[in-house]
């Protein structure tokens, strides 16, 4: 690396360099692309096959492109044949769901909230140890606490029920949301709570007019969690309800997996896809805070 | 033979020109300073001639061969980061020996070199630490012990002291100042400070905006600022500007101010264009070290001033007088009583004035 | 009273959520444990039973298979979503153009419930309509894919669609990490002669360790506790050949009503998951502390 380099020697350094280059961007394109289709693929499929009939599907192969935009097989997970018995759809447990996740969303971020703002604000002597103890709910395998909860929701007449697992997923969520509100409030200048403390402002003033009105993103990312792991449970759901309380993960299984008549792959696409077109939805337009929510709060399965 | 020549260099992110028309020059063996606020565009210019950057117009040539397409490591430079950007997997003598080892140097070499710059930078205690373990004066000199040991033609600095604390920097100053004496490498080193500027450059280029204000010896910039940017720029606290109107009557030039009656006689001034000057707008440039409380030289103009405040600094104090309701600093040794509210004499240093036209701004 | 009511509000406002974890995590897992140490069957019993339980568990050879199961996905999943995760990082560092639009497809599995991905994934696994089919129609008259029928791969096809949800993740934390990275680090690597690939390999990645140390925990977490994917995917099967502990344990527990046997399952879970937490808790506070 001494001395001058002779010109001869730069120009060649700029040729090699551009064709390295060139050859270098499109084998990047090219494996980011690879990788692209097999992330999509499935859906790619799931769409196409709902949009087809038996027949079709039994024809072309996962690939082929609808004959047609037939959307019978949607109409009939959503809303079935219209006979009785054995005729499942999703309609139901879908508004189960809805039912289930509001409430038990709502709960949880404010309980989380709250929390949090004790924790970061009204600070106490073993503050963290309560951090701590709250924090490990986080990462326990629900199988360990799977046995006595259905015995409690038996013994408290709420098995079986949609305000069961609204009970179940508020509380499971609240290491969560209060994990994220803790982190959310502890980077907000404590000087704020103490001008307003020297004002006169009380617990909950100081907590509506000066930290809720900051809290929207966190609330967002919140809200956006709980509501997709909740919606997205299969384990409580299956485990604490049957039948006409189950949530619509379990229908969605029930339907795939009930074998009494000939498999009906369109339906079960299409049932697939409206399972998960909300917190598809959710991603699509707050993936920014899907993701933030994701990386904070990631440790559950 | 330049070492290094930039000619009409221009640089844009997105919509944002960052670097218009850049022109600079250095022979071998020179340091020049970038100086300039910070996001005048310095870092950038510096990247570009590094080629970590890509340029929109204009070209980068090292010693007369055009080097604008050429990679980084092809240039035969070397550059010291602001944040050391040292390498923290790495200890201290892989760092250092890091680009040897990409360039393929043989093995008796890369141990040679390392050897000859960690004594020379006091580092060769520390070679199997990393950098984490390191303060933050060992960090930097690490990080210009990895620009050393390849030789290079020329040395960066991007802001290389600005993350110590202020006593270090004085003392890593000094020994960059040392170095520069001992390797005559040539340098271009990049600050926001004009003190490590002024005492450590042979020459220095201020830029605004994108721009380049004046490229001179640090005398010049000082005594000569080219515009009323590099003025007020350079010297704490800065030059004093006044507003005012050239008036000619018979024959000798007056500095005047509308609504007063103190009038400054313009007579050794070194002009750029003598025409025109009779009613000219402009700006009365003197340094508030070149104001005096008694008479020092035979030239120095008396003038009455109203003290209207006295900032005490330990061993000067700043005064403030009144200038037909313009302000005006001195800087005095603290010892000097003055009385606030009250006229003062005075005598400025006419051989240090500047003018600066009103509207362009630049040095008449 | 109402002085008393005002210095103690932020401590009554915590104790639900205080009482809530309390009753419902830490009551419960003790519950847990005890009932493990029982001879409890389709009811509770609540005199103890020693180990009991847990000779049984080990020598269960259904409880068995899980355990092997749960290690060889663990390993290839961990392999998978990691490597692929630090490649796509790695591309969609390079100034992408449609850097956006491929990391909303990187990262939407991740949205998906494993009941609707395991639907997607049966039907695209399954020998008779799926992707065999799809390539004897092209041709290729010998092709066999019936890993999701075959006791022996059909753990691999939950390995395939657990890579498939989770990968993108595992990206988005790279490249969180990697852009989290000083610009003059890379420059000044540039300025050094270091290939991309020596720059990455060299000292990005080194530099990454924290990021790697999270993607671990979470995805030994994930797999540990995996149970949806499976139910929806083979239902543990075929035959008993994909169970895993999570399966094993709630089967156990409410199709064969042996909640003791069910409950040791549970805690043995719980150690694995702790055994990989509580070093990661620890390290995570102590950096905490340190800043
Ligand atoms: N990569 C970039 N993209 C967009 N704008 C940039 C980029 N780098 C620098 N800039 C802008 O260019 C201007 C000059 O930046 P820089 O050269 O770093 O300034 P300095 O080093 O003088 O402080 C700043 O306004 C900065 O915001
Ligand atoms: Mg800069």
């Amino acid at each position: 690396m001494q001395g001058n380099l002779k010109s001869s020697s730069y120009q060649q350094l700029e040729q090699k360099s551009k064709y390295t280059n060139m050859f270098l961007r499109w084998f990047l394109y090219f494996i980011l692309i690879v990788f692209a289709s097999y992330f999509i693929f499935p859906l790619y499929v799931m769409v196409v096959t709902s949009l087809k009939t038996m027949e079709e599907i039994r024809q072309g192969t996962l690939l082929s492109w609808p004959n047609g935009l037939n959307l019978e097989s949607w109409a009939v997970a959503w809303g079935g044949r219209g006979y009785g018995a054995g005729d499942t759809f999703l309609r139901p447990y879908f508004w189960n769901s809805i039912k289930m996740v509001v409430p038990a969303v709502f709960f949880s971020t404010f309980i989380g909230a709250m929390t949090g703002y004790v924790l970061t604000k009204w600070r106490f002597k073993g503050d963290q140890w309560v951090f701590l103890f709250l924090l490990f709910g986080c990462f326990i395998p629900f199988q360990a606490i799977l046995l006595p909860m259905a015995r409690t929701l038996g013994v408290l007449g709420i098995s079986n029920s949609v305000i069961g697992l609204v009970l179940v997923h508020t509380v499971y969520g609240i290491p969560f949301t209060t994990l994220f509100f803790r982190n959310y409030y502890i980077s907000v200048p404590t000087e704020l709570v103490k001008a307003a403390r020297i004002d006169g402002a009380g617990f909950f003033k100081i907590f509506f007019k000066i930290l809720l009105p900051i809290s929207a993103p966190i609330i967002v990312v919140t809200v956006i969690w709980q509501f997709t792991q909740i919606w997205n449970d299969f384990l409580f759901g299956s485990t604490f309800s049957f039948g006409e309380a189950a949530p619509i993960q379990v229908a969605l299984n029930n339907m795939v997996l009930s074998s009494t008549s000939v498999k009906e792959y369109n339906v079960d696409m299409a049932s697939a896809i409206i399972a998960g077109i909300p917190t598809l939805i959710v991603y699509v337009l707050a993936g920014k805070y899907f993701i933030r929510g994701l990386t904070s709060g990631a440790v559950k399965g | 033979m330049k070492t290094l020549k930039i000619e009409e260099l221009s640089k844009n992110f997105g919509s944002t020109e960052v670097l218009k028309k850049i022109n600079l020059e250095i022979d071998e063996g020179n340091f020049l300073v970038l100086l300039g606020p910070s996001g005048c565009g310095k870092s950038t210019l510096l990247n570009i001639i590094a080629g970590l950057e890509t340029i929109n117009e204009g070209d980068v040539f090292i010693d007369d061969y055009n080097v604008s397409k050429v990679e980084p490591k092809d240039r035969n430079i070397a550059m010291v980061f602001q944040s050391y950007a040292l390498y923290p997997s790495m200890n201290v003598k892989e760092n250092m020996i890091f680009g040897l080892k990409q360039a393929k140097t043989s093995k008796e070499k890369i141990q040679e070199q390392l050897e000859k710059v960690s004594k020379f930078l006091q580092v060769d205690q520390l070679l199997e630490r990393k950098p984490s373990q390191l303060s933050g004066g060992q960090r930097q000199r690490v990080a210009i012990g990895r620009a050393l040991v390849r030789e290079p033609r020329i040395f960066l600095f991007d802001e290389p002291l600005s993350n110590l604390d202020a006593k270090l920097r004085v003392e890593m100053r000094r020994e960059i100042k040392k170095l520069h004496q001992q390797l005559k490498t040539t340098v271009v080193y990049v600050t926001h400070d004009q003190t490590e500027a002024m005492s450590l450059g042979t020459n220095i280029a201020i830029m605004n905006h994108g721009v380049i204000q004046q490229n001179d010896t640090p005398e010049k910039i000082y005594n000569k600022p080219s515009n009323t940017f590099v003025a007020d720029f350079i010297g704490s606290p800065s030059m004093n500007l006044i507003k005012g109107i050239l008036k000619e009557n018979s024959g000798d030039l007056l500095f005047t101010v509308g609504g007063s009656n103190l009038e400054i006689p313009i007579r050794d001034y070194d002009f750029k264009d003598k025409l025109n000057l009779n009613n000219k707008e402009v700006f009365f440039g003197i340094r508030p070290e070149h104001i005096f409380f008694k008479k020092f030289n035979e030239s120095d103009f008396e003038i009455n001033l109203r003290a209207d405040l006295s900032e005490y600094i330990g061993h000067e104090q700043i005064m403030t007088f009144d200038y037909a309701n313009q302000e005006v600093l001195a800087k005095f040794p603290s010892t000097i009583k003055i009385d606030l509210g009250k006229e003062t004499k005075l005598y400025f240093d006419l051989t240090q004035a500047s003018l600066f036209d009103a509207q362009t701004e630049e040095r008449i | 009273m109402f002085k008393w009511l005002e210095k103690n509000l932020p401590k009554i406002v915590m104790a639900p959520a205080v009482g809530l974890i309390g009753w419902f995590v830490y009551g419960f897992v003790l519950w847990t444990l005890y009932i493990s140490f029982t001879n409890s069957k389709i009811l509770p019993k609540y005199e103890l039973w020693g180990f009991g339980q847990y000779e049984k568990l080990w020598a269960s050879r259904k409880w068995l298979i899980a355990v092997d199961n749960l290690l060889i996905f663990t390993a290839l999943f961990l392999i998978f979503c990691v490597v692929i995760g630090i490649i796509l990082a790695i591309f969609l560092d390079q100034k992408i153009r449609a850097e956006g639009l491929l990391r909303t497809i990187y990262l939407y599995p991740m949205a998906l419930s494993f009941i609707v991905t395991g639907t997607a994934w049966k039907w695209i696994l399954n020998p008779t309509l799926g992707i065999q089919k799809m390539f004897r129609d092209w041709g290729f008259e010998d092709f066999t894919f019936d890993w999701l029928v075959d006791r022996e791969m059909a753990i691999y096809t939950i390995v395939i669609a657990g890579v498939w949800q989770s990968a993108g993740f595992v990206m988005a934390l790279f490249l969180a990490g990697l852009r989290s990275v000083e610009d003059e680090i890379v420059k000044a690597a540039k300025i050094d002669g270091a290939s991309l690939f020596t720059v990455y390999w060299k000292i990005l990645l080194p530099m990454m360790r924290p990021v790697f140390f999270t993607s671990f925990v979470i995805l030994v977490h994930i797999s540990i506790k995996s149970y949806d994917l499976i139910v929806a995917l083979t239902q543990g099967g075929p035959g008993i050949s994909t169970t895993m502990p999570a399966l094993y344990m709630t089967q156990t527990a409410f199709h064969k009503s042996q909640v003791g046997l069910s409950a040791a399952s549970a805690m043995m879970m719980f150690m694995a998951v702790a055994a990989v937490i509580i070093p990661y808790l620890y390290s995570e506070l102590r950096r905490e502390n340190a800043r």
